[in-house]
């Protein structure tokens, strides 16, 4: 019983969450940033089922997203028109799914034959392919403009019409609660396992019974079932589709959001798709330079925290459930790094910065200001801060990082000396 | 009475370089039987063969009355053969648990189910649980397979090999580098495990051999140049010449 409630809690609460949010964070810029949060959470949660769950990394995963947008923006003009059967919009999102699911089936079926970088050349492959065709074919894709749509068909359930934004808000988030639930699930089924044994030791599973390619090909079709959903709500939320959201940038966004969040958990997806659509949201209004902070993110996560976010943290739970008093000697060694992280960091940030707006010299009016300081960048004295800072805090870095990381060494060595409870 | 295991004129070439040179044999149902030979002579490359990982170049395998020859590895284990590896062949980042897990679940009739959850599969924790206690790896059970030590890696790779309960069982090398109280360990666990089967074991611990084998083939470069109970094969002069007797014992 209390173990049911112990595995029920994080549901409960993330549903109270998703319930609660809005009411916390009431503005319209923060309504649409966490609709957009939600849908982008199954999608990098339907992403994961291939990168994390199953080992492929696929660099053509919008194709589902986009295309279940695109065919949700159709039907929804088409029901205007009456020309196809009504359905409540809030049940839309399946018939995406349904749309993600048949082309997953249909180019999983070639994809997934082969595994590794065959398979990761053909998704780029099929991105390209299917981007060129929404550029080409203007009747169906619109070309650049894209296609749009109106979600208000009137009246459903409880008068809800999704007109204001906030009944779209709980549409996606009922959305990516029960969609998170079922791929939750989906890892503790015989096929999530099997899938996980593939992304393991592909060739050993034929060994076993198992057709490694047929495993490849349910978990990529599944995969594009939540990644349409995905594109449905977004579809639904934006009432606009265009060429970016089947784009190979939007493979690589999703990419991203799994990696930094962490692959080899559950909730590494999570924590990767909130915390780069916020980033994004927010800096692309701060600074224009934020693609490269993006890609220095990404580089940076890969050099320290290979398991991304969700990684770091799941890493040092063997020793908190050991004990957790052996947390403790890792605090000063972390917060030498962190502190150096944190200074080398700034740093870059006040030169890129500098670099950006000498580079593109919008005009000599306006004056850049970083952290609060105007910081002239034609004059040597910022330029010589910043470089100290960054150069200072990188030699740091490499001074304290493996501190930090004997540190956990040592820690995870006492709590596997431990025997298991 | 049936043979288990038949190979008839077997062959397989890589390249230009012909490895099995025409095996014929027929592996008894129900009994041990081990395969010797000096290394290269082809050993894993006839388990390759035999459970599917190549095709042969040319002739037959039967498991039983089916003819298995250039059949899928797959295919090949759904009808009742499993075999390990002589190199740790296991799912590193899955726990040990898992290991096994995955191991029973085709053979369980569980296939690529994605509506149950395996947690609640009554067999498949029970056989899972039985393997695990009988390959001594119970207590560590929820470590990553990867983190183990290489005498629990080999116990492990036994393991997800027999989890399934396939009736024709072909070891590769079991107990190789393992310690000597160990090879005993996992003498009386292959003798358990292979009670009622069909067993093929290639090993070069001569004790180990003679211990658990009914009857003993020895390949030399590609070719069974005899096959016979170990008395008969201890006996035999060609096998001391080719093989025996080279400095081995
Ligand atoms: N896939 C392959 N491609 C090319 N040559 C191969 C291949 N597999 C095996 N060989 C060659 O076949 C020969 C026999 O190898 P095999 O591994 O079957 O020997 P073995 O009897 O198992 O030896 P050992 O006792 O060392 O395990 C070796 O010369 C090896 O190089
Ligand atoms: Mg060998």
């Amino acid at each position: 019983m209390s173990t049911l409630l112990g595995r029920l809690t994080p549901w409960i609460a993330g549903a109270a969450a998703l319930i609660a949010l809005p009411h916390v964070f009431t503005s319209g810029f923060a309504l649409t940033l966490m609709s957009q949060i939600g849908l982008l959470i199954v999608f990098a949660l339907a992403y994961n089922m291939l990168l994390g769950q199953g080992g492929m990394l696929s660099f053509g995963h919008a194709v589902y997203f986009g295309l279940a947008g695109y065919f949700t923006i159709h039907y929804l003009n088409f029901i205007y028109e009456e020309q196809v059967p009504y359905i409540p919009v809030t049940l839309i999102p399946l018939l995406g799914g349904l749309v993600g699911l048949f082309f997953g089936i249909l180019i999983g079926y070639v994809s997934t034959r082969r595994a590794g970088t065959t398979f990761a050349m053909i998704s780029l492959g099929f991105g390209e392919m299917v981007t060129a065709l929404t550029l080409v074919l203007v009747a169906i894709f619109n070309g650049e403009d894209g296609i749009q749509t109106d979600r208000v068909l009137g009246e459903e359930l409880f008068g809800i019409t999704y007109g204001p934004n906030i009944e779209v808000y709980y549409l996606i988030a009922g959305w990516c609660l029960v969609c998170t639930l079922a791929m939750f699930l989906l890892t503790r089924t015989p096929f999530g396992r099997i899938s996980n044994a593939v992304r393991d030791n592909p060739e050993r599973v034929e060994f076993i019974g198992y057709s490694s390619q047929r495993i490849r090909w349910l978990a990529f079709s599944l995969s594009s079932f939540f990644a349409g959903i995905a594109g449905a709500l977004h579809a639904v939320n934006i009432e606009h589709v265009g060429f970016e959201q089947v784009s190979v940038i939007q493979s690589g966004l999703v990419l991203f959001m799994v990696y930094i969040g962490g692959a080899a958990t559950f909730v590494g997806p999570i924590i990767g798709a909130t915390l780069l659509y916020f980033l994004q949201s927010t800096l692309t209004g701060v600074t224009e330079a934020w693609v490269l902070y993006l890609g220095v993110l990404f580089v940076g996560v890969i050099m320290f925290f290979p398991g991304g976010l969700a990684g770091l943290i799941s890493m040092h739970q063997p020793i908190w459930r050991a004990r957790a008093r052996l947390l403790a000697p890792l605090l000063v060694p972390y917060s030498r790094f962190l502190a150096a992280l944190i200074v080398c960091v700034l740093g870059c940030i006040g030169l890129i910065e500098m670099l950006y707006f000498r580079s593109s010299r919008l005009s000599t009016e306006t004056e850049l200001v970083i952290y609060g300081v105007e910081s002239d960048p034609f004059s040597a004295g910022p330029w010589l801060i910043f470089a100290a800072a960054a150069g200072l805090g990188a030699f740091a870095i490499r001074k304290t990082y493996p501190g930090a990381v004997s540190a956990w060494n040592t820690a995870i060595a006492d709590a596997r000396a431990r025997p298991l409870g | 009475m049936s043979s288990a295991l038949t190979l008839a004129g077997l062959r397989k070439s890589f390249g230009a370089a012909e490895i099995i040179r025409g095996v014929d044999l027929a592996v008894e149902d129900g009994e041990r039987h081990a395969i010797i030979g000096p290394n290269g002579a082809g050993k894993s490359t006839l388990y390759n063969l035999i459970s599917g990982r190549f095709p042969p170049s040319a002739g037959r395998i039967h498991l039983y009355d089916t003819d298995i020859t250039g059949k899928k590895a797959f295919d090949i284990n759904r009808l009742g053969l499993t075999r390990s590896f002589q190199v740790t062949n296991i799912f590193a980042r899955l726990s040990v648990l898992d290991n096994v897990r995955c191991g029973c679940l085709y053979a369980l009739g569980h296939r690529y189910a994605w509506w149950k959850l395996v947690g609640r599969l009554q067999d498949v924790n029970e056989q899972t649980a039985s393997i695990l206690r009988d390959i001594g790896l119970w207590e560590k059970r929820e470590l990553p397979a990867g983190l183990l030590s290489y005498a629990d890696q080999r116990a492990l790779e036994l393991g997800i090999a027999i989890a399934g309960g396939a009736n024709v069982i072909l070891l590769d090398e079991p107990t190789a580098g393992m310690s000597h109280s160990e090879v005993e360990q996992a003498v009386s666990l292959i003798r358990r495990i292979s009670e009622g089967k069909t067993l093929v074991i290639v090993e070069h611990d001569m004790g180990v051999v003679f211990d658990l084998a009914d009857r003993i083939s020895v390949l030399v470069y590609g070719e069974i140049i005899a096959t016979g109970t170990p008395g008969e094969i201890r006996a035999s002069t060609a096998v001391q010449e080719a093989y025996l007797g080279t400095g081995a014992s």
